[in-house]
């Protein structure tokens, strides 16, 4: 086996030094009763060529955009991964290390994730970001539980219910055992979520809500901020897709408090709904509050500059069940991604590029429009937005797929008063060829 | 052994400033896209100026990410026996598979029948997960160790709160990760401490004085942060189910049980497993891992939903599971690594039980070549680890921490240091099944080596690193003047 490198002679000369005579010997201590007897009955082993071959053919059982042209967002966005960035973030100095516990061997990955802190809160408008944690949903979780440790007398969040549905999900099952409450917002016929409740409800901890919100539209977060903040609760914005930010205000810089999602879209690989990034940023008055992992700048004995992990008082491993949450890892090598694709990018390619999007998605909108198709929310979008095909929706996903488009995410299921509408996104990867043949194809 | 043997030496290293610090307004490094469609109008809320993000060449940015790429160390660069966290060699075909189109451009939302390729994938590795822990129902969603704590936590509150009403304490012996106790009090938990026997173990007597009928179960970590088979365990089982409770295995340290323990016979009720630790996927310096749950079939309705099942040769993912816990990642877990971990199942097959035997193989070697200089408060075979102290130095005034910032000088990556917490000024070592013999013998000269230096020169180990590229950092600075952005 090519990861092993014991010949027959250095197992019998380590046995000698351990004093055992055979392997079995070392497994002495483990009770007969939870032994397994039989071999494994797994598939394999396999040479690298047949893994390869088995592999390639389980990869082509599943549709890709290299050849289906495929309009789906929802969460986990298309966006061109420069090569450069692969190469970088496969060095394997990177991936091959972990948690960076001896900083002095360590600064790559920590000065790394230093910038990645800094250029994520400079994109949000805010003062302080942790080094990650898993995903979107996880995100807005913790930022929620965060405003309940913070507005310690109050138990109630007030969740806008055109975030994403599986963010509500994940944050269902986060709150189910605890003591607090979720009190759902509802969104208005523009598509936008409908704040004027807010005063009705008691003991509000902090609002939420998503910009660009599940059905593509930008939130007036200055707004819904300040109806927050006169309630004596936290405004928390999430997002699934921060590029908007690249032409948007920072949520930060509109008066959120905390600015929380996914970061998948900076650079990272669809890979079937993860690995992701969970980006969570806030003000600095909260930083002991942060759950999660930071970096914060040193110097070293002789006066260096350096990076070390830092705030950990916080952490499960010294506070163990007091600590702000169970989370010890980040998705460091998806924060280091994020970081790259942002550099690669600088301020005023993230602001083209976010502008294209735009364009591209305003560009559909219109020529459906044109088409016979319907637009139920009058909101400005960013790069998807909620449409009704012409005609029966059913038979068009089944009749487009043979074609080879995937027209979008199907809503009734999430909604179903938005039954037979489609999520409909476009990102720079979508050519004006893309765009005219999928009008062409649903006005068929 | 000569002194040109152990790998840390100095040579060239470049400093590279931070990004912002470099390149020059007007440089990008991006192969934007033409544009193909009108320009529009900036909807509301839209910035005046672009974001504050410096801006370079495809070359600035290479060049910068490779130099920090330089100042780190991992399995790649050399030994790094780090307990607990199963350091093992990251093969590389995993990321090639990884990478395939099929794989890492796939949209979760796809319709299922566009799908089959990726849901497949996900439940031959539910399959083969099962075989191998004994526990047949499982769930990929948690996206980390801690994760799968949470998650297997969550599954023994539903399922305590189905049967028996609710209960208040978990049980959580001081030998067991440090996550632990964060994750059970998530749920509600009052952790309960558990005090291990004069043999680093759990005992049934101790287990039995504290479990009562408002005790949802215990937390073992098997084998146990001492690197020591937890031999009682099938008794304590006993004991937890007898009280109604239900037992849960932190399964971080299934490097040494592969293909040896069926988790099932041992009365474990939930297990989670680290695929970045066992099953060779990168840690990538801090995550992305992948934490999946193995549950016993009782615990199966509980489970988190979507789940991927197989009906009729089609793979689908099914939400009607009324009992189930609920979602806990926006999709269905970290893919990407699963990709990686089933090609390294796959790679093995059965001979995963031999990765097994040689990390337990290394673990006991070193245990044995090292006791003679630094001390071993446990001195019985160990599993995949074991974990030694400072106190034959400390009549030096060397400490752990000292030795440990040492190893760095000679090349090697330091073990885990201190933690557990049951034994003062622990260091913990999993040297893991890749190392050869004379990788350990290396590593045994250079703990030599320190030892003699504890006597003769102390202040070379206590002024420790030398050779690195940054001598030792002031992390009270750091936390008392938190600089966390540039």
């Amino acid at each position: 086996m090519r990861y092993l490198p014991h010949t027959q002679q250095d197992i019998q000369n380590m046995l000698q030094v351990i004093g055992a005579e055979k392997l079995e010997d070392l497994f002495a201590t483990i009770p007969d009763r939870s032994c397994r007897l039989g071999d494994l009955d797994l598939p394999g082993p396999l040479s690298e060529w047949d893994l390869r071959r088995q592999m390639a053919e389980l990869a082509s059982n599943t549709v890709h955009s290299d050849h289906t042209s495929v309009f789906l967002g929802a969460g986990s966005y298309e966006h061109y991964i420069p090569s450069a960035l692969r190469h970088m973030v496969n060095r394997s100095e990177f991936y091959t290390a972990y948690t960076p516990y001896q900083p002095e061997v360590s600064q790559g990955t920590l000065q790394g994730i230093f910038e990645y802190q800094t250029l994520i809160t400079r994109l949000m408008g805010l003062e302080v970001s942790n080094a990650s944690v898993y995903d979107g949903a996880s995100a807005l979780s913790e930022a929620l539980l965060m405003t309940l440790r913070i507005n310690k007398k109050r138990s109630r969040v007030a969740v806008s219910k055109a975030i994403h549905p599986h963010y509500r999900q994940i944050l269902a099952t986060y709150f189910e055992p605890l003591y607090a409450e979720i009190v759902e917002l509802p969104y208005t016929e523009d598509g936008l979520t409908d704040t004027s409740g807010l005063e009705q409800i008691e003991d509000l901890a902090a609002v939420a809500v998503q910009s660009p919100n599940f059905f593509g539209c930008i939130e007036p977060i200055a707004g819904m901020a300040e109806a927050a903040h006169n309630l004596g609760a936290l405004m928390v914005t999430c997002f699934s897709e921060p590029l908007a930010y690249g032409l948007l205000e920072g949520p930060g810089t509109q008066g959120a408090d905390v600015a929380c999602g996914e970061g998948q879209s900076l650079g990272i690989p669809q890979s079937f709904g993860g690995p992701g990034l969970g980006i969570f940023c806030t003000r600095k008055k909260y930083v002991r509050n942060l759950p999660g992992r930071l970096i914060g700048q040193t110097h070293d004995r002789d006066g260096r500059r350096g990076f070390v992990m830092t705030l950990s008082t916080r952490e499960q491993h010294i506070r163990r069940e007091k600590a702000t949450s169970n989370i010890c890892s980040n998705q460091n090598l998806c924060a280091l991604m994020a970081a790259m694709y942002m550099a690669f990018l600088g301020g005023t390619g993230m602001h083209e590029l976010a502008q294209l999007n735009l364009d591209k998605a305003q560009y559909l909108k219109q020529e459906l429009q044109a088409a016979g198709a319907s637009i139920p929310f009058s909101a400005s979008t960013f790069n998807e937005f909620v449409v009704r095909y012409p005609g029966n929706g059913s038979s068009l996903t089944e009749r487009l797929a043979a074609k080879h488009i995937v027209p979008g995410l199907p809503l009734d299921e999430y909604y179903p008063e938005l039954a037979g509408h489609h999520l409909v996104t476009v990102t720079e990867t979508k050519g004006k060829e893309d765009l005219d043949r999928l009008v062409k194809e649903v006005s068929a | 052994m000569n002194e040109w043997i152990l790998p840390g030496t100095t040579g060239l290293v470049m400093n590279e400033p931070l990004l912002w610090e470099k390149g020059d307004q007007g440089r990008i490094g991006f192969s934007m896209p033409e544009r193909d469609v009108p320009r529009t109008d900036p909807p509301q809320g839209a910035r005046t100026r672009p974001p504050d993000l410096p801006e370079l060449s495809e070359v600035d940015v290479v060049r910068h990410y490779s130099r920090l790429s330089q100042w780190n160390f991992g399995v790649d660069s050399g030994t790094y026996p780090l307990g607990s966290c199963t350091m093992k060699y990251n093969p590389k075909i995993n990321e090639d598979m990884a990478a395939l189109p099929g794989f890492a451009a796939s949209h979760p939302l796809l319709p299922e029948h566009m799908s089959q390729g990726t849901l497949g994938l996900m439940h031959r590795m539910q399959e083969m997960l099962g075989e191998i822990t004994g526990l047949r129902s499982v769930s990929l969603q948690p996206a980390a160790g801690a994760h799968g704590e949470y998650t297997g936590m969550r599954v023994i509150h539903g399922y305590i709160q189905k049967h028996s009403g609710t209960r208040s304490k978990m049980l959580i012996p001081d030998t067991a990760h440090g996550t632990n106790p964060a994750s059970a009090a998530m749920c509600g938990y009052q952790t309960v401490p558990v005090q291990s026997n004069e043999k680093g173990i759990l005992s049934a007597e101790k287990v039995a004085e504290l479990m009562d009928e408002d005790t949802a179960g215990i937390m073992v970590t098997n084998p146990n942060t001492l690197g020591l088979f937890e031999e009682n365990l099938g008794e304590i089982a006993d004991i937890i189910h007898d009280k109604g409770g239900l037992v849960y295995c932190d399964g971080a340290n299934m490097n040494a049980l592969m293909g040896i323990v069926d988790f099932s016979c041992l009365g474990v009720d939930v297990l989670h497993l680290n695929l970045h630790k066992t099953f060779s996927a990168p840690h990538g310096g801090g995550g992305p891992g992948s934490g999946p749950v193995c549950v016993h079939p009782d615990l199966d309705p509980f489970l988190p939903v979507p789940r991927v099942e197989k009906h009729n040769d089609r793979y689908r993912l099914s939400e009607d599971h009324p009992d189930s816990i609920g979602r806990l990642h926006s999709f269905y877990g970290n893919f990407g690594v699963m990709v990686k971990s089933f090609a390294y199942i796959l790679t093995l097959g059965p001979q995963l039980k031999r990765i097994s035997q040689m990390a337990v193989l290394n673990a006991n070697y070193l245990r044995q070549r090292i006791k003679g200089v630094i001390n071993l408060p446990y001195d019985r075979p160990c599993m995949h680890e074991c974990v030694f102290t400072d106190k034959y130095q400390e009549q030096y005034k060397v400490n752990t921490a000292n030795i440990s910032k040492r190893l760095l000088d000679y090349g090697f990556h330091p073990p885990t240091i201190y933690f557990p917490l049951v034994v003062n000024g622990s260091m913990m070592l999993e040297p893991t099944e890749n190392e050869a013999q004379q990788d350990l013998d290396m590593l045994v000269e250079a703990y030599t080596r320190i030892a003699r230096e504890a006597e003769e020169n102390p202040d070379v180990l206590r002024n420790a690193p030398h050779l690195t590229k940054v001598t030792k950092l002031d992390e009270t600075a750091a936390a008392r003047h938190p600089c966390l952005t540039g």
